[in-house]
């Protein structure tokens, strides 16, 4: 990858992270709201350790889950993502032992839940929860299909943020300080009027200053 | 050549068509009552491919074997008996549906599920390759894959288990990906209706779904001896496969093609459940 190009997709990548990772925690939050749930949330499969993480939680556990982890072997979360096939249960505290097990990966023990495997192409990337969703009716397959709609645009998102991920990766380990560089046009690029213009040339400035000195001054 | 070795797509020059026998007296009617009135499934074998199931649970009673599989050293599958029953409460659940509807069918535990993401495909074509050497009856498979690399292996399993007269019933998937192995034509793939009686099933005049069975707010056995409400193509799946096993309880001799042929003809919409 030339320099040019490398800086291009550096700019690119600067701040997409946070960028998906609204976009994800927007997918959660609406669907915690059109199911009228008590919480909802995106775990990220971590190939590397094979273990599930809290990408967004939106209701209950939204200050604490966010970045805990579990084994995929576990529960329901981790058949869910490897038999590729949704669920939803009802009265899951009937039982303590799957009661225990599922507050593992909800942080309280739900009345019933709703989970769906996020599918990108062959990649099954995480699944999407909803917890305790209203109990006056019976669980239609509207519902479901609503479900699977919501799965696949978090799917999406999480796609994005793992690309952003890897490409901040591999850009930060072979340029060193690219983030910076990049975090540093992408602040200019925010800048209005004066302070933009003041901004470019602090930065010609210092480009200028760096060349000469690269070429031995 | 003998007569047991010719080869099965030939039939011998000047052989009339009247003098091949079928093996079931076919009646002008297939009814429900035909084809599985007074079944309980007895004698019949069905394999639940899952996370292991709960003996003794008492929606789910006698579990004739159960086996675990898990992968060695250079990822080979390694079958051996499993100890620890149902790690997750999905394959008790599945087997408790085919009790349901077949009492005194013979129901063995693969269980696949459980050991985490990570070599979960080659464990599920490990354990599928040796329910289909085993010649179960019907295998229950409330699950699929995305992976491109396994389609091609799990396309041969599944026509193997065809010929072979193991019926492999698997849940098809609602969501916008490629799955497998549901989508083959060798398998009887099933989604969920919301009607709530155990033996009403669709025939879907639009593949490549096949059947709609029960699948919305099943009550089903789980872990610890416990009973929840659950809803899912995972659920709707092992009605069709109990359904199978009260046919072929009856009618042994049936092929997967005049099985599926039967399914037809009996389904609510074809023959208004009669």
């Amino acid at each position: 990858m030339s320099d040019d190009l490398r800086a291009a997709v550096a700019a690119g990548v600067a701040g997409s992270e946070a960028g998906y990772r609204s976009l994800l925690q927007s997918t959660v939050e609406v669907a915690r709201a059109i199911f009228g749930a008590k919480a909802s949330s995106v775990f990220l499969l971590d190939e590397e350790t094979d273990e599930l993480v809290f990408e967004a939680v939106a209701g209950e556990g939204a200050d604490t889950l966010v970045g805990q982890r579990f084994p995929s072997s576990q529960g329901v979360a981790g058949w869910v993502l490897v038999t590729r096939q949704p669920i939803v249960i009802e009265n899951v505290n009937e039982d303590p032992r799957f009661a225990k097990e599922v507050a593992e990966s909800t942080g309280y023990v739900p009345q019933g839940l709703m989970a769906v495997p996020l599918l990108h192409e062959e990649q099954a990337l995480g699944v999407l929860e909803v917890l305790d969703r209203p109990q006056r009716t019976q669980f239609s397959l509207v519902e479901m299909d609503l479900l699977g709609l919501f799965a696949n645009q978090a799917a999406i998102a999480l796609d994005l943020l793992r690309r952003a991920r890897k490409a901040e990766a591999v850009l930060g380990s072979t340029v060193e300080g690219a983030g910076i560089v990049a975090q540093l046009a992408a602040t200019v690029e925010s800048l209005e009027d004066e302070r933009r213009v003041a901004g470019l040339k602090l930065l010609a400035a210092l480009e200028e200053v760096l060349r000469h000195d690269e070429g031995g001054y | 050549m003998s007569q047991d070795i010719r080869p099965a797509w030939s039939l011998p020059a000047g052989k009339p068509a009247d003098r091949i026998v079928l093996p079931v007296e076919w009646p002008v009617q297939v009814t429900r009552e035909w084809a599985w009135g007074e079944s309980t499934g007895k004698g019949v074998s069905v394999c639940i491919l899952d996370s292991g199931v709960d003996a003794g649970h008492e929606l789910v009673g006698e579990v004739s074997k159960a086996v675990a599989v898990s992968l060695d050293a250079d990822g080979q599958p390694v079958i051996e008996e499993d100890t620890e029953g149902d790690l997750c409460g999905h394959g008790t659940a599945c087997a408790g549906v085919v009790r349901s509807l077949a009492p005194e069918c013979d129901i063995v535990s693969v269980r696949v599920l459980g050991a985490g993401f990570t070599g979960s495909g080659d464990i599920l074509l490990g354990g599928l390759k040796w329910a289909v050497e085993q010649g179960f009856d019907v295998i229950n498979m409330s699950l699929s894959t995305t992976k491109r690399q396994f389609a091609g292996i799990l396309h041969e399993l599944t026509d193997a288990a065809y010929f072979r007269r193991t019926v492999l019933v698997a849940s098809a998937h609602n969501m916008p990906v490629e799955s497998y192995p549901w989508k083959f034509s060798s398998v009887i793939s099933v989604a969920s209706h919301e009607d709530s009686d155990p033996f009403t099933f669709f025939y879907n005049p639009d593949p490549p779904v096949e059947f709609f069975a029960r699948g919305v707010d099943v009550e089903v056995a789980w872990v610890g001896g416990s009973k929840i409400r659950c809803t899912g193509n995972s659920f709707a799946t092992p009605h069709m496969s109990g359904v199978c096993a009260l046919i072929l309880s009856k009618h042994p001799e049936l092929t997967p093609f005049q099985l599926k042929s039967v399914l037809h003809l009996t389904s609510t919409n074809v023959a208004g459940g009669e």
